[in-house]
């Protein structure tokens, strides 16, 4: 455990009757990019806050480099915050805004200013020293934040959803920008967001929360193609979640059809939950295939059509190159390696089919604890 | 406020004149006491009122809300009826007085004293000195105050280098509500001030109104007056002004 940089261990917390974090063990890896993705109330924004020392756990501790710091008050903690709203100080300049952590623990004055320097440079901002922080747009507020939560040489920087109040583009052009300065830096970052593809696109590790539970830790690519349950499955990304039979191993039967596939290890006659991206299904003409449908919506995305089809009831989501129309008949094939199988879980019966579909978690949730 | 400079230029006989300006030269001793006494009170409550503020907005929001209510209920009580109550409490068998005597061990009277003056306009401008700073303290967002305890300031670091800063609006408006209406009163001069500590404010009132009556050049001292007012007031806002550039 010696590249552990920080582990929670069994940490509970509540707030009055509403339990936030349910007996939560995490580690997170020196120089990683770790990203706690959730909807609103998992307790996301709750695990950053222990963290950085503004919420202390009802019971369990937390390690920082192996030293219990459970109760060290925040201001001694070698952790740096970037808020959600930036929290300049609005009396400052560019400046001393980004050199204040440096002012406050005394270091000499051409050190800060090479830092600062630095940490300008680093963020793109280095002809700004002189604005004051109205001046400037969100976006350069928000390399102001990242730098002056940098300049402290922190080992460890928190970002609580940094990116929720800039507009798609601007978001877009900072996820890359901030990976870079992840990578330059060698700084581990702990970083808070409800947006999954920001998520995927940006980190080394993923922890998916709900409930104050973690769901699933594992790399982007682990979280999308494995998912560990219906709830991570139907957070990330989309996907159509079947109930199946495993009648053995490597053959799974749903809709009333056998498929092969590449999952084993579950009971013979076992009710688990199958999951289809949209993306991996494969239209073929309805008298040849394995199963058929009609169409019932067909949204154009500009990259592919997105197709609602109901297949024996069941509404399933297509995503197809091909052009379709309401209420064609049209066949479907699933290849082995796109099947993926998962025990049933709570979530089972929670996540249905896509039967009253809506962009569920898109939407932007900016307030939240 | 035209009739006031009208006034101020002209004779019994209207006819245009400097002269009453050369009377308010009698009364510069009047004028020096009046500022003097009137920055030291908004000095005394902003040295009472910034702490009271300060103390104020950390309380829970439900004692905040009765605290601020409690300061505006002082602010519509009249002037008059307090300067009463006053005037009742600092007499030689006042409250005030008796206290003052039990810390002092001898007789201590301070009506008709410069303290008396002060204490006056200090409890009657209090309110209206902690209201705007109360206000923009308790403005200032609890994220900025994370963000800086977040970059290793202390308490004391983030009195000093944060809330004090960020409170210079408040503190600004603070002075101009108490100085100006300190510097023109002429109610706490008049009933606890004696004829010794006479202010400015009083003397114009008795050239309208009573002994002094003398409306011209009564005009010309009031036209003085908001001119140092405006004087003051101007300082205060280009100073506010240049604080938040």
């Amino acid at each position: 455990m010696d590249d552990c940089i920080i582990s929670l261990r069994d940490i509970n917390v509540k707030f009055g009757d509403e339990v936030i974090l349910d007996n939560l063990n995490l580690n997170i890896l020196k120089g990683q990019f770790v990203t706690l993705l959730g909807p609103s109330g998992c307790g996301k924004t709750t695990i950053l806050r222990l963290i950085s020392g503004f919420l202390h756990p009802n019971s369990g501790s937390i390690f920082f480099e192996n030293k219990n710091i459970t109760h060290l008050s925040p201001h001694k903690r070698e952790v740096n915050t970037v808020f959600q709203r930036y929290a300049l100080f609005p009396h400052m300049n560019v400046f001393d805004n980004v050199a204040f952590g440096l002012v406050v623990s005394k270091k000499s004055e051409k050190e800060i200013k090479d830092r600062v320097n630095y940490m300008l440079k680093l963020v793109g901002l280095s002809n700004f020293s002189d604005r004051h922080i109205d001046s400037l747009s969100g976006g350069q507020q928000q390399r102001v934040a990242v730098a002056r939560a940098l300049a402290n040489h922190p080992k460890v920087l928190l970002l609580d959803e940094p990116f929720a109040a800039l507009d798609l583009r601007l978001k877009k052009d900072m996820q890359v920008e901030l990976k870079k300065i992840q990578m330059q830096t060698g700084i581990t970052f702990v970083f808070v967001t409800h947006d999954q593809e920001e998520a995927l696109s940006m980190s080394d590790i993923v922890v998916v929360l709900d409930k104050g539970k973690i769901q699933q830790i594992g790399t982007p690519k682990d979280i999308y193609n494995e998912p560990s349950n219906a709830f991570v499955a139907d957070f990330i990304g989309e996907s159509n979640i079947i109930d199946g039979i495993m009648l053995n191993d490597y053959l799974v039967k749903m809709e009333g059809k056998k498929f092969k596939c590449l999952d084993k290890g579950f009971l013979k006659g076992e009710h688990v939950d199958v999951v289809i991206r949209p993306e991996d299904i494969k239209l073929v003409p309805p008298d040849s295939a394995h199963i058929s449908g009609v169409v019932t919506s067909v949204t154009f995305k500009g990259v592919n059509n997105e197709i609602i089809a109901d297949i024996d009831g069941f509404k399933w989501m297509i995503q197809t190159i091909e052009n379709k129309n309401v209420g064609d008949v049209i066949g479907i094939d699933i290849y082995p390696e796109d099947i993926h199988i998962m025990k049933k879980s709570d979530y089972s019966s929670e996540v249905g089919d896509y039967s009253s579909f809506s962009d569920e978690f898109s939407s932007e949730e900016v307030n939240e604890r | 406020m035209i009739f006031v400079v009208y006034y101020s230029f002209t004779n019994e006989l209207g006819n245009f004149t400097f002269s009453n300006f050369f009377d308010v030269g009698n009364y510069s001793r009047v004028f020096l006491r009046s500022i003097y006494l009137s920055i030291l009170s908004t000095f005394v409550s902003l040295i009472i009122g910034f702490p009271t503020a300060y103390g104020i907005s950390k309380l829970s929001p439900k004692v905040q809300r009765l605290f601020i209510s409690a300061l505006i209920l002082q602010m519509w009580v009249s002037f008059l009826l307090t300067t009463y109550s006053l005037m009742t409490m600092m007499e030689s068998n006042g409250i005030i007085s008796k206290i003052l005597t039990f810390f002092a061990r001898n007789e201590i009277s301070i009506m008709n004293t410069k303290s008396a003056v002060i204490i006056g306009s200090v409890y009657s401008s209090l309110p209206f000195m902690i209201m705007p700073i109360y206000s923009s303290i308790s403005k200032i967002n609890k994220d900025i105050i994370e963000a800086a305890t977040d970059l290793g300031a202390s308490k004391f670091t983030i009195f000093s280098r944060i809330i004090l800063p960020m409170s210079k609006p408040g503190v600004v408006s603070g002075i101009m509500m108490v100085l100006s209406p300190n510097l023109s009163s002429f109610i706490f001069s008049k009933m606890l001030g004696g004829s010794e500590n006479i202010l400015i404010g009083e003397i114009i009132e008795l050239k309208f109104l009573g002994s002094l009556y003398d409306p011209w050049t009564g005009s010309s001292l009031a036209l003085v007056l908001v001119i140092f007012i405006f004087l003051f007031n101007s300082i205060l806002i280009s100073y506010d002004a240049k604080s938040k550039l």
